[in-house]
This record gives structure tokens, sequence and C-alpha cells, in this order.
């Protein structure tokens, strides 16, 4: 496991979790910020990354090969020991204390105290965009919403740092950054940096 | 609830963003809602309900077509994974049948028999996206001026054979690379020989890819199948009838997904290739009386 003292950002690694999903957009706006990623798929890759990102795409698929893999265990203890994470919709789901409507067998990391329904918003057809009130310098974030789960409660700890309409889509707790919505899909890199800042 | 009247549904973003949830994956065939749970249960990261796999298709003959939306309802509530379906190329209304289902992705397939033999769909015209096979970049970039949300490569569906999806993959991906060679002028010429429009031409020398993801479908029977498409340049697979024409489905497509996803890692695919049992059959090229590659236009 790498040492944790404070590296200046060139020296940084941002992993992205390569099992299934959206890992590609992510890498894209890290590469953009200017800062090294590395696609994690196996205990190894994770050993030499700073920081993860948890990408969208099928969270139940992403349970089965977190467990294939070997990943489960290993992600958890370095989320244990405060390694920064981000997980964007179907990483959100991970990274959720409580899952609702997902499967039976599907595995989460309780990084974050926050309940999620999975799917919330409906089907592929009611997947939409929006404008998402937040409280940073540019103003507000265009939020793309596909099958989006939805934030149902949030514990006492938890920060909520944007809404959309009544909705916590954005929320924050210690080292843990969880989105319903995919900043990777809306050509904008400021909450990708608001991640790197904890990093 | 979120969503607020400002809030804009069915649009390309929106479209494209579902495709791009789907990369790393595999998109698995079913015909009902018990091989959808074995599917959803083996880790896919979506399900395309139809009425026969394509090699009953072909061993069947006949018109192929939608599948009947009493089934597709049926898999609808077994499975929380998106569930695509099929529409004949050009049938407008069978794509209008399963927008009104809620189909989460709408495949326009030459595996279906064609319903139109000068148009396909005019996909902009539905909220859901489209998925349309290509076997050129051409005929990627005509699907895509059409609305297509995501391409993937034809290959021969219901073959178990590789060989068609090899060709068409190269096919697309080299000539991208090709155009990202060229000069301003030499554009024209693409764009002219590939019967596609100039700016997306353009666009691809630009960015270097397609404007929207490529996926490989059409004969991939084995993990090593899927690993190889996956190195040859697809963002994700579709396995059609290699999973349930193969003896034991459900270890199969587990091992199918690890393969996708671990695609570059070669013990990983020799770990998960043992003990599967007997893959489909397969045919050869030359044995086949309809190529289901040649609809489409």
């Amino acid at each position: 496991m790498v040492a944790r003292s404070k590296k200046s950002k060139s020296e940084l690694t941002i992993g992205v979790l390569a099992l299934q999903g959206a890992f590609s957009s992510h890498e894209a706006v890290l590469n953009k910020i200017g800062v090294s990623s590395r696609q994690v798929r196996t205990p190894q890759d994770l050993d030499v990354v700073d920081a993860l990102v948890m990408p969208g795409g099928e969270s139940t698929t992403m349970s089965q090969l977190l467990e294939s893999a070997d990943l489960f265990e290993p992600i958890n203890a370095r989320i244990k020991n405060r390694m920064p994470v981000f997980g964007t919709c179907a990483g959100m789901i991970l990274l959720a204390k409580t899952i609702i409507d997902g499967r039976d067998d599907q595995l989460s990391f309780n990084a974050i105290d926050i309940d999620v329904q999975r799917n919330a918003y409906g089907r592929q057809i009611d997947s939409f965009e929006a404008e998402i009130e937040i409280d940073a310098p540019g103003g507000s974030f265009h939020g793309v919403f596909i099958r989006a789960p939805r934030i149902v409660s949030l514990g006492s700890g938890v920060t909520p740092l944007a809404y959309c309409g009544d909705d916590v889509v954005l929320a924050q707790q210690d080292k843990v950054l969880v989105a319903s919505f995919h900043p990777e899909l809306a050509n904008d890199i400021r909450l990708h940096e608001l991640f790197l800042e904890g990093v | 609830m979120a969503k607020t009247e400002s809030n804009k549904t069915g649009s390309m973003v929106v479209k494209r963003g579902l495709a791009e949830m789907l990369k790393g994956g595999v998109i698995m065939d079913v015909v009902n809602a018990d091989q959808a749970k074995i599917a959803e249960d083996s880790g896919a990261c979506a399900v395309m309900a139809l009425e026969r796999v394509p090699a009953d298709i072909r061993r069947d003959g006949g018109v192929a077509r939608m599948s009947d939306p009493e089934m597709i309802e049926k898999i609808q509530a077994v499975v929380s994974i998106p569930v695509m379906a099929k529409a004949r190329i050009g049938h407008f209304v069978e794509a209008q049948v399963l927008e009104s289902l809620g189909v989460d992705f709408i495949d326009e397939s030459e595996v279906l028999t064609p319903a139109d033999e000068s148009h396909h769909i005019d996909k902009f015209a539905f909220q859901p996206p489209f998925v349309c096979g290509a076997t050129n970049l051409g005929e990627a970039l005509r699907r895509i001026s059409e609305g297509a949300a995501l391409i993937r490569s034809k290959g021969e569906a219901g073959t178990g054979n590789i060989v068609e999806a090899v060709r068409h993959l190269r096919s697309i991906i080299g000539d991208i690379r090709k155009i990202t060679q060229a000069d301003s002028a030499e554009l024209f010429e693409w764009a002219k020989r590939l019967q596609a429009p100039l700016p997306l031409v353009q666009e691809i020398a630009e960015t270097g890819w397609l404007q929207v993801p490529l996926f490989c479908a059409g004969g991939i029977a084995t993990p090593s199948d899927a690993a190889l498409a996956m190195q040859l340049g697809a963002e994700a697979v579709f396995v059609g009838s290699g999973i349930f024409k193969s003896d034991d489905p459900a270890p199969r497509a587990r091992s199918i997904v690890e393969a996708t996803t671990h695609f570059r890692d070669a013990a990983i695919i020799a770990k998960v290739s043992r003990n599967l049992g007997a893959p489909m059959t397969g045919i050869g090229m030359d044995n086949i009386e309809q190529r289901f590659a040649e609809r489409g236009w």
C-alpha cells in the first residue's frame, strides 16, 4: 500500500474502477485536469492509486465483478483507511449505507451514511438533463441523470452539496463524495476538481 | 421528486449517456423471463429480449418479427438492469410499440426480417435510444445521421463464428484510423466513398473516434471471443445464441462477463475458460444460406 504523505497534484495517481461502465469518460476528465489516472481491475492496480473514482454503469454487474476480481475487501480496507473516493450514479450506490430496490446479494461499502433507491426516477425514457443548484464558482452545474438512483435519506454526518428540485444530488461525508448524476458527461471539470482538493 | 418542467428527456446526451453506462459490459440475448434472470444473475449489464435467438431464426427460417409485448413485460418485471428489444429494419410501428412498453434501448436489427428495403427508422423521432448494426464505417455513420445512439458491428448472428465480427470491427476501426491521418481535402473523398455525411467524417478526423460508442455483436461464443472483440477496440459486447445455445449457460455467461472486463489479462481469461462444457456448435460462413449482415442500407 502507498504511504500517504501529502503529494503534489503532479505526483498523484487517481484510480478509476474499470470493471464495467463509464470509466473512460472519468479518465478523460482527469486527463483534462492534468492528473494521471489508472484503470483499476485488480488488487495490484489498487495498490498504486491515491484515490478512487467509481463510475456509473450497472451496480449489480460491478458488485459481482468486485467479488470475482477479489477487489471488494482491498477497496473496503482502503476506504476504512481514509482513501478518498468519488462515486457517480452506480458508484454512489456501491458506496451507500443502504440500497433500496437492489438485488439481495448486492454488495455495498457502507462508506457514506445515505439510503439510495436504484432506478428511482424510472426507466431510460425518464432519464433527463437538468440544471443543478450548486454553491460553487461558475454557478449551476449541468446534470445528466441516466436511470438515476435517488438519495432518499441522509445521516447527520453527511453534507448535502447540491440540489435538483427537492432532491440532494451531490453529498459528502469526510473523504467520500457521491453524485446521483454524471459530471463526467457534462464537459465540466469542477466536481472532479472538488474531489481532488480532498486527495 | 427532482423532475421539474425544465428537465429535458430523450435528448442525444441522455441517449448516448445510457450507451456510455453499458461500456465494458455484456448484453445478453434472452427469450423469456427465466433466461433474463440467469443473465442478470451472471452479471449482464443489460438484456436483449427477442422471440427466438438468431441460431433458431436461422434454423427455422420464416419471417422474424418484434417479440410479444407480454414476454417483454415479463422480462422487465424480473430484472432491474436495462431491457432492450429488437424492431425490424424500417418498421417504425414496432419501434413505437417498444417505446410504449418503456423499453430502455431499441435495436433496429438485421437479425429480424427487414420491413423496408430502402429506409431505416428516423430514430430522432423516438424517446428511447437506438442501437444499429454496421459492417463498415459508412454504414455506421449513416445510422448515426439517422439518430442511432450506439453502433454495434454486425458480425454474423447465430453462427457462433467470430470471423465476420472481426472483419467488421477491423473495417470500421481501420477506416477511423486512416481518416485521422487524412488531410482536409481528402475528407471530401472519404465522405463520398463512405456515402456518409461530410460533417460526421470531419468530426471523426478531429476526435479520432465515432460520435457514439462502438460495441461488437454477432458470433461471440467464448470468453476469448469477447476479449478478442474488446482488444480489437470494441467497447462492450452483445452475446446472442452463444450463451443459451451452449451446454451450460450460467457459468458461460459469467465467464464471458469476466473476460470482457479483464480483456487484456490472458491469465484471467484462461482461468474463466476452464470446464465450461461445450460452446454452441457454430457454423462456417460457406455453409449459411442467409447472411443477416447484408440486410441494411
